[in-house]
């Protein structure tokens, strides 16, 4: 396992960070807000593919850079500090991961090219309920000649709203709860019987549900192998879960530098409130959560780049650990600011709202314990 | 039995192993019994023969203490041999030979503030195990006040004479040497202090042994009548004690949360989830039927698992050059709280068997987790208490000032 950056990985985290910053401040997404955007922006999505941010993990050959999971995981922690709105975690990771982990040569030739571009974006769509549980897909895949006929609901999918191709989890076997069964499809944004609606959610970021009356598709859009689409989707879906760690991390370390420079600077009782110990103490312990979920965070970045075979528990500890963090740091965010924490002016309530969103997508800290005690057998 | 450390680490590696093979006894690759530890000294009995043969090769090789200098009887090997010789102790599961304040704190401590005199005399001796020494910091009105000590030390010509008391002395009517801070100058706080060395045996000390909650008597109030202290056990400058006094405190945090607890279960103790699934039971998916003891529990291997990762994190920082006190300042508040969750859950998914003291009834291993429960709740007082930690924390990482 490897915490220490290399060359390029650095060299990228800086590009990125000056990045969220002088493009992508926290007053940009007030912008997106407030111009009733849901967290849209073309313009941004241009320059970072410029950037190649959507091709990191896409390999060379089909126009990627193909960095890694440590690399993009510095990308995620940078737009996580500025909460800022963009498509990487459906496109760039998970998108990308299924095509890369499942896609035929063909499919991976058409699609991988035009995500590495920021031509296309992704969103994959698993959930159906209103709490994470990718077993539980009941969307049904009829086999119908050559293709396949598809009928379901999908709720809150993260950027649906403005993706252009949908990877969507159906069951063509089996029944919900069973990992066999389950196929993935693709399924273009303009698909016959597809309806999206768009969401307008608590962190201005934007999300979808999907209806799916009678969707044809043909056969050469699936992904993966058929009833076998579980073991391209657990994968890809434990890397954007170790995105969206990184990612709430970056929250969390803005969050948190936001609140200490407050108390560094705000007086009461002619004193700081920095020098109460109440306080102290309380700032002390979630800079102690950070430091740990820092390194739960870039071990599993880099055990997927290093093929461990614990990814799965990597990911679970770095999502849950993640999760608990963002809620802790969010709260006492708006807690230490006072009054002006609860104000729409001020940004603690920005990041406590993307906070809960970041904690809810892919699994909160309570799917994750779960997770991880299954699989370590108990 | 002499080692010629190869400067090869492939060779190296190889010699060691070589070595361990033919030195290390077969009962010191079992797993270490809490009644079979080695804490050397005079008093030393030696439970397990083997046990002193085994200190008395690794002593003899210096490495009990690896990394310090050959000239004082280390190991004088540099970072990565020193690496190679962990590793290949922890793969054939050595013992530990030697616990030793010695080692973890003053031996450290004076390689970097003692004089050469000093060195070679004290050094050799702790590297052996031949000398156990305890710690004289605290005392009835200075705890995490500690620069509030009071003991008396006056400059008589010839020696220096002491009069006052220490408590919470660890081990005070085991250890044969003792370091302790001693008061030299009444009119300033921090800078009156000094760093003074004796013998146990000097007329005048004398160790009376407190009982813990847990049963055991590890630490004694230590009283000091007219003790005369030799000139020459002054470490450092007069008056200016703190400064190591603090190094000190630096080195006995690190070793503490490097895993050198009291009430870590010790041996023969299963993970909590293991007796979870034996007293609670499972449901037909295998999941430990209490959902919200199984969630706890998750939680602190999670924990342990976070703390793990972020020993190996700053170790590999520290090797790539880049500052690591950031997480070395967190890293004994957060050793005593994943410690004491452990125990806290070990009594609780034991059930009523983790509820026994001493007798026939409760077994052994329930026993030792019971106990092992109770002498945790000293991780968070021990070496500075976690409200100490975490001003330090505060104040010298987050840059938050005091009170004007
Ligand atoms: C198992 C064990 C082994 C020990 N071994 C040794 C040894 O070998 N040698 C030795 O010299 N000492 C030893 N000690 C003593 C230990 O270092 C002290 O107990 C410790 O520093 C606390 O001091 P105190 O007991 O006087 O508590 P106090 O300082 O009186 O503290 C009481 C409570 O007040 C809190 N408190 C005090 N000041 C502050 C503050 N500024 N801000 C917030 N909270 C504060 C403390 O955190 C604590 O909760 C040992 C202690 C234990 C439990």
């Amino acid at each position: 396992m490897s915490f220490v950056l290399s060359e390029d990985q650095q060299m990228l985290r800086d590009t990125a960070m000056a990045f969220a910053r002088d493009e992508m401040p926290v007053t940009h997404l007030r912008e997106l807000r407030d111009g009733g955007a849901n967290g849209v922006d073309a313009e941004m999505r241009g320059k970072l593919a410029e950037l190649g941010f959507f091709g990191v993990l896409v390999p060379e050959e089909h126009d990627g850079v193909g960095l890694g999971m440590v690399a993009m995981g510095q990308i995620m922690e940078a737009q996580g500090r500025t909460i800022a709105a963009t498509p990487l975690l459906q496109t760039a990771v998970i998108g990308a991961s299924v095509l890369i982990l499942g896609g035929s040569e063909a499919q991976k030739a058409e699609w991988l090219p035009k995500i590495a571009s920021g031509e296309v974006t992704v969103a994959v769509a698993v959930d159906e309920g209103t709490h994470h549980a990718p077993l539980n897909v009941a969307t049904e895949a009829e086999r119908n000649g050559q293709g396949y006929t598809l009928n379901g609901a999908k709720r809150f999918v993260a950027d649906g709203h403005h993706a252009d191709i949908f990877i969507v989890a159906a069951r063509t076997f089996g029944e919900a709860g069973q990992a066999h069964g389950i196929s993935l499809f693709l399924v273009p944004n303009d698909a016959d019987g597809l309806s999206v609606q768009a969401l307008n959610t608590v962190d201005s970021h934007g999300a979808a549900h999907l209806t799916l009356e009678d969707v044809a598709v043909s056969e050469d859009h699936v992904v993966g192998a058929v009833d076998a689409g579980w073991e391209v989707l657990e994968p890809a879906l434990d890397r954007g879960r170790i995105a969206l760690a990184a990612e709430a991390l970056g929250s969390a370390q803005a969050a948190f530098d936001m609140t200490l420079e407050y108390m560094q600077t705000r007086k009461q009782f002619g004193q700081l409130i920095g020098s109460f110990q109440s306080l102290q103490h309380r700032a002390a312990k979630m800079f102690t959560e950070l430091e740990l979920t820092r390194s739960c965070v870039a071990a599993a970045l880099s055990g997927v780049d290093e093929n461990r075979n614990d990814v799965a528990e990597l990911a679970s500890l770095a999502k849950a650990r993640a999760s608990d963090l963002i809620h802790l740091v969010s709260n006492e965010t708006v807690q230490f600011h006072g009054g002006i924490g609860m104000t729409d002016a001020h940004d603690s309530g920005l990041y406590m709202k993307r906070a809960r969103v970041q904690e809810a997508l892919l699994g909160g800290a309570s799917y994750h314990r779960d997770r991880y005690a299954k699989l370590n057998g108990f | 039995m002499a080692f010629d450390a190869p400067e090869d680490l492939d060779e190296f590696r190889t010699s060691v192993r070589d070595w361990l093979e033919e030195n290390c006894p077969p009962s010191m690759r079992t797993p270490l019994k809490d009644d079979e530890i080695v804490w050397g000294g005079t008093r030393e009995k030696f439970k397990n023969p083997e046990s002193k043969l085994w200190l008395e090769r690794m002593g003899e090789q210096g490495w009990t203490a690896p990394e310090w200098p050959a000239k004082y009887g280390g190991g004088g090997l540099n970072k990565a041999q020193a690496r190679i010789l962990q590793q290949e102790l922890r793969k054939i599961r050595a013992r530990p030979a030697l616990f030793s304040f010695g080692l973890w704190m003053f031996g450290p401590a004076l390689l970097e503030f003692g004089n050469e005199e000093q060195k070679k005399r004290y050094i050799p001796d702790i590297v052996k195990g031949k000398t156990r020494w305890c710690q004289g910091y605290s005392e009835p009105g200075a705890g995490s006040d500690l620069a509030g000590l009071q003991t008396k030390c006056e400059d008589k010509g010839d020696h220096w004479l002491i009069n006052g008391q220490k408590v919470w002395t660890s081990y005070a009517d085991q250890a044969d040497w003792i370091f302790c801070l001693v008061r030299t100058d009444k009119t300033v706080k921090h800078e009156g202090i000094s760093f003074l060395v004796f013998d146990m045996e000097t007329e005048g000390v004398e160790a009376r042994p407190i009982k813990l909650i847990s049963g055991s008597s590890p630490f004694c109030e230590t009283f000091f009548t007219d003790v005369k202290v030799p000139k020459d056990q002054l470490v450092g400058e007069l008056n200016a004690g703190w400064t190591i006094a603090k190094r000190l405190l630096q080195f006995e945090r690190s070793s503490i949360s490097a895993g050198g607890f009291g009430g870590t279960g010790g041996s023969g103790i299963l993970p909590p989830q293991e007796y979870a699934k034996q007293h609670v039971g499972v449901d037909e998916s295998g999941r430990v039927a209490d959902g919200d003891l199984r969630a706890r529990i998750t939680e602190h291997l999670m924990y342990s698992k976070a703390f793990g990762l972020t020993v190996q994190r700053s170790t590999e920082e520290a090797k790539a050059g880049q500052e690591v006190g950031h997480t070395a300042s967190i890293m004994k508040y957060a050793a005593a709280k994943m410690n004491q969750d452990k125990c806290e859950l070990l009594v609780e998914a034991l059930g009523t068997d983790g509820l026994g003291w001493d007798g026939d009834g409760f077994a052994d291993d329930a026993k030792k987790a019971t106990r092992g429960w109770l002498r945790s709740k000293g991780n968070s007082i021990e070496g500075g208490t976690s409200e100490i930690n975490l001003n330090v924390v505060a104040k010298r990482v987050l840059g938050l000032r005091e009170h004007q």
